[in-house]
């Protein structure tokens, strides 16, 4: 840094010794004990995904949008990835066609909005911020849904990953994990479940809730409601680590510490998602089940 | 599980979106204006649509010689089989029975009603006005305590008529803002006596209502005289916070209490909303009287209603009492903010003058002469004290004695702070050149045109060098001045950057805090103010803080941008908050420094100095120090 400097700036004064360069000047020394570090050159998001109608149903009323790409160019690498689940709702009021609206509705917003002025020979920015964008984007979802399948709804938990941040939009009760290297789950949405939060209040006991006949009440969806209003946030991406998406038929068979365990393994990110799938069919498998993983680049 | 357990339900709202002459069978076809039903209602337009009608506006033909307007209420049944439609169409009937019997100033009176095949019409007196929903959309502030105190106290005289009701008590069920209109005379009318919800059953069977108002009990269907207080104090509390209970998540009023989102409210009538809404019922108000009691309570504790609200402010004069530790009295006023370092607190005056002052005595140590007002605050590095002033310098002295080590000639004032980064110091001036200096030599190593003077003090992190200008240009560079990427505000940028987690965060005179991708520019979030910030934002943990030319203190969350509290102050804020263990600290153009718990935006404390404060407070061991156009600079116990 210092003989960078004296030449950029080109002063024969010598620079004071002591400005500290930082922790992280020595480049970092591999540990062995973490063999999920993806460690690619450029530094790139490894995405799958895997999806089963589960053991009890009939129909695949979930959906999935995943696209990942990597942008190296005049000395800048921008990692870009795009992933939604979409659980639709109910039997009757076409959760599939919902749940299918929903993600090509917002994943062609997406595309339109973010992912092609990015690749523009002259690269612009979009006037609107990215969380607006999101916002717009299930908005989009969302009248697409009230107006083609009226009465029908679906959750919707999308991610964007650009460059070092993750933006996540959230409706319904499909979730959103990073999973460290130690295996530390930390979800990134909460849940819009009445039942929940009657329970968080003290209101319901856990064995109440169990069987209460609104247990699968969510009050807020897409395609459900006015005003409408989806959970948006944005958060540094972490240096390492996975992205999980899934909808409740694996979250809610499959314990949080198996999730952790097999997220984990030292298996390409394909082979992890369907022994999720795996796991939550070998528990019943209740409901349709469907996962993204996306390994960070670290 | 069975898939029909499985087969999640919603909870209803009412879908006024959807229009109701969309539908294609014709069946659900709206009145034309010039329809008239029963040769007697002459419809006139259309004035609400709900899920099962509309609402019209209609002329009694039965008084000819004057215009008697009345509303009309339409209600479609849809059922197809005769058992359930019959069924509608008796409790239809029962309930405008119903209505019949009740007379009260807040209940609209009902003159008739009558059934046309698959239509029923109420008949309805005419309130001529505004629901509180419309009132709250247009209203681009809070509304006024005083106004919600009065409609409140109304509201609860009329559920008290309801509650006490004979022979069967009548719970309302679904008090919200859309459901109380306010008439010409400024007073509250209940409308929509749920006589439709039988109806709304059939149509769409597998939702209950909720619009984020209703208690947790009426999930159990335990519907009770308490959730109408309940669902009062919701509407109390959306009127005073403008947050809407339906975008939140349910029973969430007590994570943000009125005052954390609206500090002008007093304490005593948010207590009020607080015990409405409390979600065991037995800890609520018992009935409709007793908080009309407390209402009324409260209202004179605080002068509400005798209409002394405007000159409140004395209801934390406990404040005013803070004795500083120590003052120190400059030749001018002070608009900078000082710095500390070793025991010395350092800090410029419009009196040209850069002051070293003992930090735990105030005692006065030396001071320097430049040839201009200091605004900006001196950066310590390596023993030498970096400051601009108006006389177009950077000034370089030592920290011990004040001894000139070198100074630096822009062409214009020099209000921006210093950043020292790689061995050179970083600054902006009126000149409108970012410059880069040597801070062994004093000699430039470049500077970079920006257009337009620069106020924002430059930041440097991951080797990029972020500031902002008066013409809103926002600028991301290398060491090297090559602009890596530029961002553009509607007004000019005077606040300076913060970089935090890979985002840079800014405030506009355009009324927006900014976030953007760091080494990108991408806008991430905007977050709108009422009005324009030169404030340099402050983050802690999840919280980004920032005042704003609207005198109010902001919290907002870092991740969702969303707001988690502002505190009023009496005029503008341009100085910056900072935080300093629990608490944080802000000054006003009202003269106060306000010491806030940061997490709530409670007021602690405040101190009052004699004139505006313009600059940033800085607190070390226990003290918070702080300048002002009084010409003074304080110490205060933290």
């Amino acid at each position: 840094m210092k003989g960078f400097f004296q030449k950029l700036f080109g002063q024969d004064e010598t620079v004071p010794e002591n400005i500290s360069a930082g922790p992280n000047s020595p480049p970092a020394v591999e540990n062995s004990n973490t063999p999920i570090k993806n460690n690619l050159e450029p530094p790139q998001l490894l995405a799958a995904c895997a999806q089963s109608v589960g053991m009890q149903r009939e129909h695949n009323e979930d959906a999935l949008f995943a696209l990942t790409t990597s942008l190296t160019s005049d000395h800048s690498n921008l990692p870009f990835g795009f992933y939604v689940v979409a659980d639709g709702m109910g039997g009757h009021q076409h959760g599939e066609i919902a749940s299918g609206i929903a993600i090509r509705s917002m994943a062609s917003y997406i595309v339109s909005k973010l992912f092609v002025p990015l690749l523009s020979v002259k690269p612009v920015t979009p006037e609107e911020s990215l969380q607006e964008i999101m916002q717009t984007g299930v908005q989009e979802a969302h009248r697409s849904i009230t107006k083609q399948v009226p009465g029908g709804g679906t959750t919707l938990t999308a991610a964007l990953i650009l460059g070092e941040q993750i933006t996540i939009a959230h409706v319904g009760d499909s979730r959103a994990y990073l999973i460290d290297d130690q295996g530390k789950l930390e979800a990134l949405t909460r849940d819009h479940s009445l039942v929940k939060r009657l329970v968080e209040l003290g209101q319901l006991s856990i064995e109440e809730a169990a069987v209460h006949p609104q247990r699968n009440v969510l009050y807020r969806a897409l395609g459900q409601g006015e005003p409408f209003d989806p959970d948006i946030k944005t958060m540094r991406l972490p240096e390492s680590g996975s992205l999980l998406i899934c909808s409740d038929g694996l979250w809610g068979v499959v314990p949080e510490e198996e999730i952790s365990r097999l997220v984990n393994a030292d298996t390409p990110p394909e082979q992890i998602c369907q022994a999720l799938v795996d796991s939550a069919n070998a528990a019943g498998g209740p409901d349709n089940i469907t996962a993204i993983l996306v390994r960070l680049p670290g | 599980m069975q898939v029909e357990q499985k087969a999640r339900v919603f909870l209803e709202t009412h879908r006024i979106t959807q229009k109701l002459d969309n539908d294609p069978s014709g069946v659900t076809q709206q009145l034309n204006a010039g329809t008239t039903l029963t040769n007697r209602y002459l419809i006139q337009n259309v004035i609400g649509v709900g899920g099962m009608g509309a609402v019209y506006r209609a002329r009694d033909l039965h008084f000819p010689n004057v215009v008697k307007v009345v509303a009309v209420k339409e209600m479609i049944n849809q059922a197809r089989d005769e058992l359930v439609r019959s069924t509608i169409v008796r409790n239809f009937e029962r309930e405008a029975n119903l209505l019949a019997t009740l007379d009260h100033p807040s209940i609209p009176r009902i003159y008739d009603y009558f059934s046309q095949n698959e239509r029923s019409y109420l008949i309805l007196e005419f309130i001529n006005g505004k629901d509180l929903e419309a009132i709250l959309n247009e209203s681009e502030s809070y509304i006024s305590e005083e106004k919600v105190v009065q409609w409140g106290i109304e509201l609860c005289d009329v559920l008290s008529y309801l509650h006490n009701h004979h022979p069967e008590a009548i719970i309302f069920r679904d008090m919200k803002p859309s459901n109380v209109m306010i008439n010409q005379f400024g007073h509250v009318v209940l409308i929509d006596f749920g006589i439709a919800k039988p109806f709304q059953a059939g149509q769409r069977g597998t939702m209950i209502g909720t619009e984020g108002y209703s208690p947790p009990e009426q999930y159990r269907g335990e519907a009770g005289n308490l959730a109408d207080i309940y669902a009062l104090g919701a509407t109390m509390h959306h009127l005073l916070t403008k947050r809407d209970p339906r975008l939140e998540a349910p029973f969430t009023f007590m994570e943000r209490p009125v005052r954390q989102i609206n500090s002008v409210v007093s304490v005593e009538v948010e207590r009020v909303i607080s015990t409405a809404l409390q979600y065991d019922p037995k800890e609520r108000y018992e009935s409709a009287e007793a908080m009309k009691e407390a209402l009324i309570h409260a209202a004179r504790d605080t002068g509400v209603l005798t209409k002394i609200a405007l000159t409140k402010t004395a209801t934390h004069t406990a404040g005013e009492t803070i004795k500083p530790v120590w003052e120190f009295s400059c030749e001018d006023e002070v608009r900078g903010s000082p710095a500390y370092h070793d025991g010395i607190v350092y800090v410029g005056s419009y009196d040209n003058n850069l002051y070293a002052l003992n930090a735990a005595t105030g005692e006065f140590l030396w001071k320097y002469p430049t040839e201009g007002g200091i605004v900006c605050k001196p950066v310590v590095f390596e023993g030498h004290l970096y400051f601009g002033s108006e006389d177009k310098r950077l000034h370089v002295i030592s920290t011990r004695v004040g001894r000139l080590n070198w100074t630096y000639l822009t062409e214009g004032p020099v209000r921006s702070s210093s950043h020292i980064a790689e061995g050179h110091v970083f600054i902006g001036a009126d000149d409108g050149y970012l410059h880069a200096v040597n801070t062994i030599s004093g000699r430039r190593a470049w500077r970079s045109d920006a257009g337009s003077p620069i106020r924002s003090t430059p930041l440097v992190v991951n080797d990029l060098i972020y500031f902002g200008t008066e013409s809103g240009d926002f600028y991301c560079m290398d060491f090297r001045s090559t602009i890596k990427w530029r961002f553009k505000a509607k007004r000019a940028i005077t606040s300076s950057p913060v970089v935090w987690q890979g985002t840079v965060y800014f405030g506009s005179v355009d009324s927006t805090l900014y976030a953007l991708d760091a080494r990108t520019g991408w806008v991430i979030w905007r977050f709108r103010l009422n009005k324009a910030s030169i404030t340099t934002p402050c983050i802690v943990g999840d919280y980004i803080f920032t005042g704003s030319i609207d005198g109010q203190i902001y919290c907002i969350d870092i991740r969702s941008a969303k707001e988690v509290w502002t505190f009023t102050t009496e005029n503008q804020v341009t100085g910056s908050p900072v935080v300093y263990k629990d608490s944080l600290y802000c000054g006003s153009v009202d003269g106060h420094l306000y010491c806030l718990e940061f997490r709530t935006g409670r007021l602690r404390w405040k101190f009052r100095t004699q004139g505006p404060i313009t600059g940033t407070p800085i607190a070390v061991d226990d003290l918070v120090y702080i300048g002002s156009t009084d010409h003074r600079i304080y110490a205060l116990l933290a």
